[in-house]
């Protein structure tokens, strides 16, 4: 199933998608189906009693790893953002004034079902709620060598969109073979496979739990390929993964 | 007893005179380059919250430092209403380019005083600058941290920091920590009860103790 968060008539609502378009599980309405259209896509995370985890991956694509200039990493190389950085699917995103270099990264975001801790590489499916796609911005321009990636390049309001939908894990048979791709206005300048990740899903998750508990709704975006481009305001970014989904985004300008 | 923070925590590096000037010599070197020029942030995330009057597992072979720090307590636009002291764990680690998340981020690694306090009832914003914050170990005096050594004081933090990303109601923003004379922090082994306090402040006390691999 694929599960979608959203705003519609002065109110947050569940929903799921039904023959291409959006049917809410909101009692009051239940049933009732929306097109894409007509709602606010949110993203498509429940509410969480405490802060979520959210944990991102630096080069976990050897290519994007070769594209930057540096070796593979031995251990993964991942840090920790805000959730006040994640907006949804057909948003805007700000470009600050003045920078030379931003660019998307389409990742496989992977939502934790269950609490997580000291996890084995043979049991994390079971801890898998479902994947999304998500965008994860960054500024090169911000871009300072001191506990890289520094959060003004990766924790910037509006620069992580999240979605469309929250794709069930027992719906991705395979989570390590999905193509990837962002297109740019149109024009693919992005694309890969989830099989050419450095350190799959399982592996991301036995790393985390072997010292952090993991709660659900925490996040893990596991990294991008190579392909990244300058975007400017008016840009139409679609980062797409196979299977999940196409998550629209729209750079824009401060004011 | 159990006061947990409702939002995100961040902490700050590099953020009190003593240690960016011990770092400054280096700053230029690989694979810096260059001083940081914004401020240099890092996420506690929720799993490393510990209550006051909690335990904290050390991880096996590895040393462990704790640090003083106070944590802003965001209300409504980024305008801090309450401070709380807080320990600020981690592995220790001699390189700031891109440590490994296991550092900061192990369960438990944030301990927490007992409850946040309004910033009126210390003095305002202007007043936190004079804030003194101890460390102690069993009683032991280990360090004193004046507020009046931060590379940018709170103002300045808030205005940097809000220049790239907003803070939420129910966020942390924890200023920064100092070193001691040598540049290191205070190590922790099992048994340790580490009490952080400061005049107008609930104390954060911690005990550390063994991790048991269940």
């Amino acid at each position: 199933m694929k599960r979608a968060r959203i705003a519609w008539a002065g109110a947050v609502h569940d929903a799921i998608e039904r023959d291409g378009q959006l049917e809410l599980l909101t009692p009051a309405f239940k049933g009732r189906r929306l097109s894409f259209d007509e709602v606010v896509w949110l993203p498509p995370l429940a509410p969480v009693a405490r802060a979520r985890t959210v944990l991102a991956l630096g080069l976990n694509y050897a290519d994007h790893a070769k594209e930057l200039a540096f070796k593979p990493p031995t251990e993964p190389l991942a840090f920790a953002k805000g959730e006040a950085s994640l907006i949804g699917h057909r948003a805007f995103t700000v470009r600050p004034a003045g920078v030379q270099f931003m660019h998307y990264e389409c990742e496989l975001a992977v939502v934790i079902g269950r609490t997580a801790r000291r996890v084995r590489r043979s049991d994390a499916p079971d801890f898998i709620a479902g994947y999304t796609v998500a965008n994860d911005y960054a500024i090169r321009d911000y871009l300072e060598n001191w506990y890289r990636p520094n959060l003004r390049v990766k924790n910037r309001d509006t620069c992580t969109p999240l979605g469309p939908w929250l794709v069930d894990a027992a719906d991705v048979p395979d989570p390590m073979n999905l193509a990837l791709s962002t297109t740019v206005n149109g024009r693919v300048t992005q694309s890969g496979n989830t099989r050419d990740m450095v350190f799959d899903v399982a592996t991301l998750i036995e790393y985390f739990t072997s010292f952090m508990t993991l709660h659900p709704g925490d996040l893990i975006l596991t990294g991008t390929p190579d392909g990244v481009v300058d975007c400017q305001p008016g840009d139409v970014v679609v980062t797409a993964i196979e299977g999940i989904g196409e998550l629209h985004n729209t750079i824009t300008t401060p004011a | 007893m159990s006061w947990t923070p409702g939002g995100t925590v961040y902490g700050t590096l590099l953020n009190f005179q003593r240690e960016w000037a011990l770092w400054r010599p280096r700053m230029d070197d690989k694979p810096y380059l260059a001083p940081p020029k914004a401020p240099v942030l890092y996420v506690k995330t929720a799993n490393t919250f510990t209550p006051h009057g909690g335990r904290i597992a050390l991880p096996a072979g590895e040393a462990v430092e704790v640090a003083a720090s106070l944590g802003l307590v965001m209300g409504a636009h980024g305008a801090p209403t309450h401070a709380v002291l807080v320990n600020d764990v981690s592995v220790a680690h001699d390189s700031y380019y891109r440590p490994a998340i296991r550092f900061r981020n192990r369960d438990g690694f944030l301990g927490l005083g007992a409850e946040p306090t309004p910033i009126e009832a210390l003095g305002g914003i202007e007043g936190l600058a004079g804030l003194e914050i101890e460390l102690r170990i069993h009683g032991v005096h280990k360090q004193t941290t004046a507020l009046k050594d931060l590379v940018r004081g709170v103002p300045q933090l808030l205005l940097d920091v809000a220049e790239f990303m907003s803070l939420q109601p129910g966020d942390l923003l924890l200023v920064g920590s100092e070193a001691l004379a040598d540049g290191t922090r205070p190590r922790v082994v099992a048994g340790d009860a580490v009490e952080i306090s400061a005049p107008g402040l609930k104390p954060a006390v911690q005990v550390f103790e063994e991790e048991v691999l269940s």
